[in-house]
């Protein structure tokens, strides 16, 4: 029963078959027992979430409490949780206990669901591996001399290894989608202003978007209809009534256009990985979709613009870890003054990868370099986008593989940020453009899961979760699940 | 040849807003340290600014006021740099795209002459917060209470050319913006604080290198700033010297400027789009909102109180000065529909009183209500000049109300006209020789001579008799007529 999905575990609780309380209990016993292995949650909650179970309980005894009410879920550490530590992966905030609630956290406790525990993740969201987080690397469950993928790796674990129904995550170059992919689960960024940035802590704002893990499509159009919303407080935020995408999910595919980028199938692939995505493609076809190959010719400009915007503006993000009024702070000697405090300080608190990106953003926003860098990325994000409203004139979504290789060897890219950049090399463009994406899992490489990445137009979600559950109603990529979880 | 100064000035306005400018905090001056300012302010992670439409409505009119165009886009953008007071780590400010473009003023300068000023543009910012140096034992104090306030900056061209256009330049911005009411103007509370680019030249000469002294808050710190920064450069430039482009640091106290940084030392503020918050866009019915919305400007109401209240030029001159005055101007005329007296009083006895105690009219201790009720008594003959002069007083010190005082105080004039009569009637009966020498006086002589009878009833009622009433009665009797 360890493996149920939401859907399930919802009817069973509004029939009164199992408590929140028992359900809390039970996935907080998995944690503690299973997770040692992989170390996907930087923190549980047990107090809290009995509490909040308790409360839900009471509400489900009433009768009419929300679709997710009592359903235990886990949140990347990345969103702000009221009276809960909340690191984001980083010493810098390894003692940070925010007095406000994210948007999304806000939103999921409204409907009632308990909050297990944060989840691991790459250091403020920076990286593809979860190595360069502060608590240490997250073990991927089908093998763990693995990564998960990252950054939101703790909560692909967590979910693949069913020590939580559901996860939320981000996704600022394929965060979400990549470790979804590596772990063999369902994983969705919705449209950029879809799920509010309130108290989710900023990597690159112009691409940082929230979104949700889960064990197949079904579950992930429960909790995104949850988390997904308009708020004033953050006005990158769109205005526009939030759909419930579990209404569309048994739409026919019938007469669905597909496009399928040549440019997602050339160099850098992995040819198992072709082969495998194809494969599902055809499944899509059998279920009425038509395939049509179309170009995308600005994709090369995708990571090169991406490491050009997302560090430009992370370089200003975290200006504001500076010792001064909250996080880590140096103990500074007799006769140092505020610029140690701040050298020192950040010197000491960030990591590698987060200082190396800050630099190349400073750099990338300096005087004399702004027009040649920072200018050329956006053009090139301009151009990047504009392919995709071409394409989205001829076809309704579009799919390829989510990653270029299933999970590699931990430590294995390391010394090579390059090497690491380029396993986002098919999810960033999307983020540039601020279109939705999300993978699923359509079979195994190396015995390691392996993603169908779907890319949608602008607030096509429910699009997307209905291809995706289509076929997860003719397939059981989505059902495997690691050898030693039960 | 004389040296010509030409000065170019950066003005901050801190907008009347009730919030701040990307959070629901208070601005309200003079909290205790860090009570206004919330998790927006303080850079809390994952903090997002929301835009106030009231300060977009404020740069809004300012741009209408300064005859400008209105950026209908505009972007804001980060300034970066690390600074204890700065929580973010960058100043959300405008720069390629501000939302006032290029306008200008035509000042009016001592010699009667009217000067344009160009306005090269001014956009929506965000204050930093206070740094307190004393008081912490080598270590510094954070008050984050200001960070995040909305400022327009206002940058002028370099069309300046002394001391005095610059400061008549700021006195008249500073009347604009207080009739506007988007600024209080409370320039001792850092409400608009001057920044001032200085250079000389020979009259035809290219620019010469310039200065900027930063932060001064008085037109006399201004005035003097400039003077001497002005002789500064001229005696550097006679004894064989190159001005070194710097910011300065003036100091009212001792009157001495120093050199503050020179620009090799400057930031790179690596500007760029702030991603958080998109382009704003104003259409044409939120410009002509704001515009239905802007209260009347300094010159349009100088006219409509001439005509209106039939004030002299001078008085509607003084008047409407300022926005507070004006507006406390009609709030009393409308209280007691005595244009000519209200003015009288306000440009007189107020004034003086207030320049006194060195306040401005909003903390003036009587209120318009008060002082309409005074002028009410004035002019009905309750009280006399000199008992008005008793009621201002005790209404300025003690408080109350004219009517409260007058009977308090007993200054209340006898006009009862059968009280006088009898009076009168007895002091003619008691004094028949002055009676009679009056009588046989020619008419020119008999005013002059009256004044002892009034004398004498003045006596007799303690000097509470209303002079006019008494005069009327007296001559009456006397004459016969």
């Amino acid at each position: 029963m360890y493996n149920n999905s939401i859907s399930i575990w919802a009817e069973k609780l509004r029939k009164r078959e199992v408590s929140s309380a028992e359900l809390t209990q039970f996935f907080l016993k998995r944690i503690e027992k299973l997770d040692p292995q992989y170390n996907s949650f930087i923190t549980t909650c047990n107090e809290q979430a009995l509490a909040q179970a308790n409360a839900a309980d009471a509400l489900l005894a009433k009768g009419d409490a929300p679709a997710l009410c009592g359903i235990p879920i886990a949140h990347k550490d990345i969103f702000c949780t009221r009276g809960v530590l909340t690191t984001c992966g980083s010493k810098m905030l390894a003692n940070f206990v925010p007095p406000y609630n994210a948007t999304s956290v806000e939103n999921f406790a409204r409907a009632g669901t308990v909050t297990l525990g944060k989840t691991n993740m790459d250091e403020f969201a920076m990286g593809s591996s979860n190595e360069t987080s502060f608590f240490g690397p997250v073990k991927n469950p089908w093998d763990k001399e693995c990564v998960a993928g990252g950054s939101s790796g703790g909560s692909a674990a967590a979910v693949a290894a069913c020590l939580t129904p559901g996860a939320t995550a981000t996704d600022t170059g394929g965060s979400i989608r990549q470790p979804a992919s590596l772990c063999g689960i369902t994983g969705i960024k919705p449209t950029y202003g879809r799920v509010s940035r309130w108290g989710m802590i900023a990597f690159a704002s112009s691409l940082d978007q929230g979104g949700v893990m889960a064990r197949n499509a079904q579950d992930a159009a429960l909790l995104l209809s949850t988390m997904a919303s308009f708020d004033a407080k953050d006005s990158t935020s769109i205005e526009r009534p939030v759909e419930d995408y579990s209404h569309t999910l048994n739409t026919s595919l019938e007469g669905l256009t597909i496009g399928v980028p040549d440019e997602y199938f050339g160099e850098g692939l992995n040819p198992e990985t072709a082969t495998t995505v194809q494969a599902a493609i055809a499944e899509i076809e059998k279920l009425g979709a038509k395939t049509k190959a179309i170009q995308l010719p600005h994709t090369k400009l995708a990571v090169p613009a991406y490491y050009v915007i997302a560090p430009a503006e992370c370089s200003a993000n975290l200006s504001r870890f500076d010792g001064v009024r909250y996080g880590y702070r140096a103990e500074l000697k007799e006769g140092e003054g505020v610029e140690a405090l701040y050298v020192r300080s950040r010197s000491e608190a960030f990591g590698d990868e987060v200082k190396r990106r800050i630099m190349v953003g400073a750099y990338a926003l300096s005087a004399g370099y702004y027009d040649a860098y920072y200018a050329q990325a956006q053009k090139a994000r301009r151009l990047i986008q504009q392919d995709f409203v071409e394409a989205f004139k001829e076809v309704d979504l579009i799919m390829g593989p989510t990653a270029p290789n299933p999970a590699f060897k931990i430590g294995a890219k390391g010394n090579d940020p390059v090497a690491m950049y380029l396993e986002d090399i098919f999810t960033i463009a999307t983020n540039l453009a601020g279109l939705p994406g999300m993978s699923i899992p359509c079979g195994f490489v190396d015995n390691k899961p392996c993603g169908l990445q779907i890319i949608g137009n602008y607030f096509a979600e429910g699009r997307m979760l209905n291809a995706a559950h289509q076929f997860q109603c003719a397939t059981d990529f989505h059902s495997f699940e690691p050898a030693d979880i039960a | 040849m004389a040296w010509e100064t030409v000065i170019g000035l950066e003005i901050h306005v801190q907008l009347a807003t009730k919030s701040k400018l990307f959070s629901g905090a208070s601005i309200a001056f003079g909290a205790e340290p860090n009570t206004q300012a919330c998790a927006i302010d303080l850079a809390m992670p994952g903090t997002l600014p929301v835009p106030n439409k009231k300060a977009f409505e404020y740069a809004v009119m300012f741009g209408i006021a300064a005859n400008a165009e209105i950026g209908k886009r505009s972007v804001f953008e980060r300034k970066n740099y690390f600074y204890p007071d700065l929580p973010k780590g960058y100043q959300t400010t405008q720069l390629a795209e501000p939302i006032v473009g290029a306008g200008y003023f035509d000042i009016q300068l001592d010699d009667g002459e009217s000067k344009r000023i160009r306005i090269h543009h001014a956009h929506l910012e965000e204050d930093a917060g206070k740094s307190l140096h004393e008081d912490f034992h080598g270590m510094s104090g954070i008050d984050l209470n200001r960070a995040g306030t909305p400022l327009i900056e206002v940058v002028t061209e370099p069309d300046m050319r002394s001391a005095e256009e610059a400061v008549a330049f700021a006195k008249q911005l500073h009347q604009i913006v207080t009739a506007l009411e988007i600024c209080d103007g409370e320039m001792a509370q850092g409400s608009m604080r001057f920044d001032v680019n200085i250079s000389v030249r020979k009259p035809g000469d290219p620019l010469g290198t310039r200065t900027e002294t930063k932060n001064l808050n008085s037109f006399k710190f201004m005035e003097e700033a400039i003077e001497l920064e002005v002789e500064r450069q001229i005696r550097e430039i006679e004894s064989g010297n190159k001005i070194v482009q710097e910011t300065r640091l003036y100091n009212g106290e001792t009157r001495k400027a120093r050199s503050m940084r020179s620009k090799e030392d400057s930031n790179d503020y690596r500007y760029f789009p702030c991603p958080d918050l998109l382009p704003i866009e104003l259409d044409d019915e939120f410009i002509d909102q704001a515009r239905a919305r802007m209260p009347e400007l300094p010159e349009a109401k100088k006219t409509r109180f001439i005509n209106e209240y039939g004030l002299s030029e001078y008085d509607a001159s003084i008047i409407t000065t300022d926005a507070k005055t004006a507006n406390y101007y009609e709030s009393v005329v409308q209280l007691c529909k005595l244009p000519k007296p209200a003015a009288n009083w306000i440009i007189g006895d107020l004034a003086a009183q207030l320049n006194k105690q060195e306040l401005s009219i909003g903390e003036s201790q009587i209120s318009p209500e008060q002082l309409a009720g005074l002028l009410v008594r004035i002019d009905d003959g309750t009280i006399s000049s000199k008992g008005a002069k008793t009621v201002f007083e005790a209404l300025w010190s003690d408080g109350g109300t004219a009517d409260e005082i007058i009977e308090r105080k007993g200054l209340k004039q006898v006009s009862d006209t059968s009280a006088l009569e009898a009076i009168a009637d007895e002091i003619i009966a008691n004094n028949p020789k002055q009676v009679d020498n009056f009588r046989a006086a020619s008419a020119d002589k008999q005013p002059k001579m009256l004044g002892f009878f009034v004398g004498q009833a003045m006596k007799a009622t303690q000097g509470k008799a209303d002079p006019k009433v008494l005069n009327q009665i007296l001559l009456s009797k006397l004459t016969g007529q």
